[in-house]
């Protein structure tokens, strides 16, 4: 192996700060995030490639937008905003951002999967890997969670914490999804922010194929959402869906946001991109080496 | 006989009256409804602090998963409803968002039973103790009456971690007070006999009594254990009481499998193996019937707790597991 794919092979320490930000620092945060993917996933030998690649430049605006507010040094900071991954099986993006933030070492990305691990396959908080807010990988759970903790926030104590949450699209199939969007609104959590990674891939092929949930955004708009859809792969259109989010909380609005981010499963890596071959599997040593390589050069 | 019926309530009344005392004492106390407030007794709850009741409306699966976020943002959830739809049917949730979470979720699980009465199989539900108690890091609790109950709902809201609490619709035998022990991992010795131990929950403590009582007219001496707490479990007392009588009856209003009397066949198994009977539902789902009709019909009286002692103590005094006809069981009248 030459020097250079070594290193690309290799976790750096650079980490990004969170703060409202131009489009170009997004990208480069979200590049980071995905070559920090595909690192941990070929050292895994296992786990999702797609979904966290096609959601990077989503996790890169929350956590790097200065939507969530959050101290890195201290995940259990009281008054922080909380986010909950209800798509379990997409860790790898999270825990990427999370490293990214300065949550914990890059390196740590590297024990993805395996004995002892803190990044566990799916979620664990029995972990207590600082940001992961609570277990998750049985579709159409963490949504709810999400919503109880909106609850607890707004009309418990009466702060202003916010809560965001991510479901994949294929997730909409479980029904206790449209329970907890049920409650969302019947709660009026204009501090919850629901974030579906419309990708329109599942394990065993396309959305309608398997089992249509479409139309999407009329049914978060039947559930009482602001819906907004964006573009999932821009920056600055998907600031423009956190920003109608923190304009509903602002002002009281009463109605929680639903961002519906259209994006493509394994975007940034060519060979991955759009194939939903590639919901659930790792890449190969070659594979890696030839995906850091097209993400370097973006 | 030293326990003395003192009137008869359902356990639910314990667990609603619970609630009011923990909202009173701990202001992180929230309650969620799941339509049914009246019948579980949530209602009380509601009616005292409505600021801190949530009407989550007829979706346990969310019920359960709201709970476990509030409980993560330092919340004391309590969600009640039918155990088959509180226990069973959001069983997932319990496992993962709950369980797993090690979430300070605690549920309370009405209609157990088929004391349910009328409305039937689908309501009367006999499985969720065995479900419950293999989860990792719950506590399960089956109070014997309505004092117990409302013991026992105190206790497992000022513990922390995930718990259930299960309780039932009709009216039982009151025999606890104010002043009986209650520790959750804890199981009482009612009578001290040496003959045979009679193990049980919930309203089949009482059953246990009487055919203790009856027994007692034959000379032999039963050892009732009350054993509210079947997770954490109390192997003490049940390996102890397998040691010195040799036989045992367990008791219960769930399925004969994996509930308590499974814990305890586990419990001797491999600490004092001796013989068990099984007195419980056998494999079989209710049904309509007024609740007393029912206990008869699917054997789940004292009297049903006295040919099982006779049965545990032939096996043990045999030395084998032949089992010798039993012919002086008082019939039914």
């Amino acid at each position: 192996m030459d020097t250079a794919t070594k290193q690309s092979l290799d976790f750096n320490t650079t980490t990004f700060p969170n703060q409202r930000t131009d489009a170009q620092a997004l990208k480069a945060a979200a590049n980071e995030i995905r070559r920090d993917i595909i690192r941990s996933l070929v050292r895994a030998g296992s786990g999702h490639s797609g979904g966290p690649l096609g959601s990077a430049d989503v996790f890169a605006a929350l956590y790097f937008g200065g939507v969530m507010r959050y101290r890195p040094e201290d995940m259990h900071w009281s008054g922080r905003d909380r986010f909950v991954l209800s798509a379990g099986h997409m860790a790898p993006v999270m825990y990427a951002a999370l490293a990214n933030a300065g949550c914990f070492p890059k390196e740590e990305l590297g024990t993805l999967r395996k004995f002892n691990t803190r990044l566990q396959g799916h979620p664990g908080r029995d972990m207590h890997l600082p940001g992961v807010e609570t277990s998750s990988g049985s579709l159409g759970q963490g949504i709810s969670i999400a919503v109880g903790m909106a609850m607890a926030d707004k009309l418990v104590d009466h702060s202003d914490r916010r809560v965001f949450t991510l479901t994949g699209d294929g997730e909409l199939q479980e029904g206790s999804v449209w329970e907890a969007a049920m409650s969302a609104s019947h709660f009026k959590l204009d501090n919850f922010c629901w974030i579906i990674d419309n990708n329109d891939c599942q394990i065993d092929g396309r959305l309608p194929e398997v089992m249509n949930v479409y139309p999407i955004v009329d049914k978060c708009v039947a559930f009482g959402f602001d819906t907004v859809v964006v573009d999932g792969h821009d920056p600055d259109d998907i600031m423009r869906g956190f920003d109608v989010f923190l304009t509903n909380q602002a002002n009281g609005t009463g109605k929680p946001t639903a961002i519906v981010a259209k994006t493509y499963m394994g975007h940034g890596v060519s060979f991955m991109n759009d194939k939903f071959e590639w919901h659930g599997k790792p890449p190969s040593h070659d594979q890696a080496v030839a995906a850091l390589e097209e993400l370097a050069k973006m | 006989m030293a326990h003395e019926l003192l009137g008869q309530k359902p356990t639910r009344f314990g667990f609603g009256e619970g609630l009011v005392t923990l909202g009173e004492r701990h202001s992180n106390v929230i309650v969620l409804g799941g339509d049914i407030t009246g019948s579980v007794l949530t209602s009380m709850f509601k009616e005292k602090f409505p600021d801190r009741f949530f009407s989550i409306g007829i979706a346990e699966q969310n019920a359960t998963t709201i709970a476990a976020g509030l409980a993560l943002s330092g919340k004391i959830p309590f969600f009640a409803s039918y155990g088959a739809f509180c226990a069973l049917r959001n069983a997932d949730q319990l496992r993962i968002s709950v369980a797993y979470n090690e979430a300070n979720v605690k549920i309370g699980g009405g209609h157990a039973g088929i004391s349910v009465g009328p409305d039937g199989a689908t309501h009367q539900v006999l499985e969720e103790v065995a479900f419950l108690r293999t989860l990792p890091n719950m506590t399960m609790l089956v109070p014997a009456d309505f004092e117990e109950a409302r013991k026992a709902t105190i206790a497992m809201g000022e513990m922390h971690g995930p718990a259930y609490i299960r309780f039932g619709r009709s009216p039982v035998p009151m025999f606890t007070t104010e002043s009986s022990p209650f520790e959750i991992g804890k199981a009482q010795v009612l009578t001290d006999g040496t003959d045979v131990a009679l193990i049980a929950c919930g309203a089949m403590v009482w059953e246990s009594l009487l055919a203790a009582q009856e027994l007692a007219k034959k000379g032999i001496h039963a050892r009732v254990i009350n054993s509210p707490s079947i997770k954490p479990f109390d192997f003490a007392t049940v390996t102890q009481a397998a040691r010195d009588c040799g036989a045992i009856v367990t008791a219960e209003e769930h399925q004969v499998h994996g509930g308590l009397g499974g814990a305890v066949a586990e419990c001797t198994a491999k600490n004092a193996p001796v013989p068990i009977e099984f007195v419980g539902v056998k494999d079989s789902f209710g049904g309509s019937g007024e609740p007393e009709e029912l206990m008869v019909k699917f054997g789940l009286t004292w009297r049903e707790i006295y040919a099982s002692a006779l049965v545990a103590m032939d096996r043990r005094d045999r030395g084998s597991s032949g089992v010798r006809a039993i012919k002086d069981v008082p019939q039914a009248q």
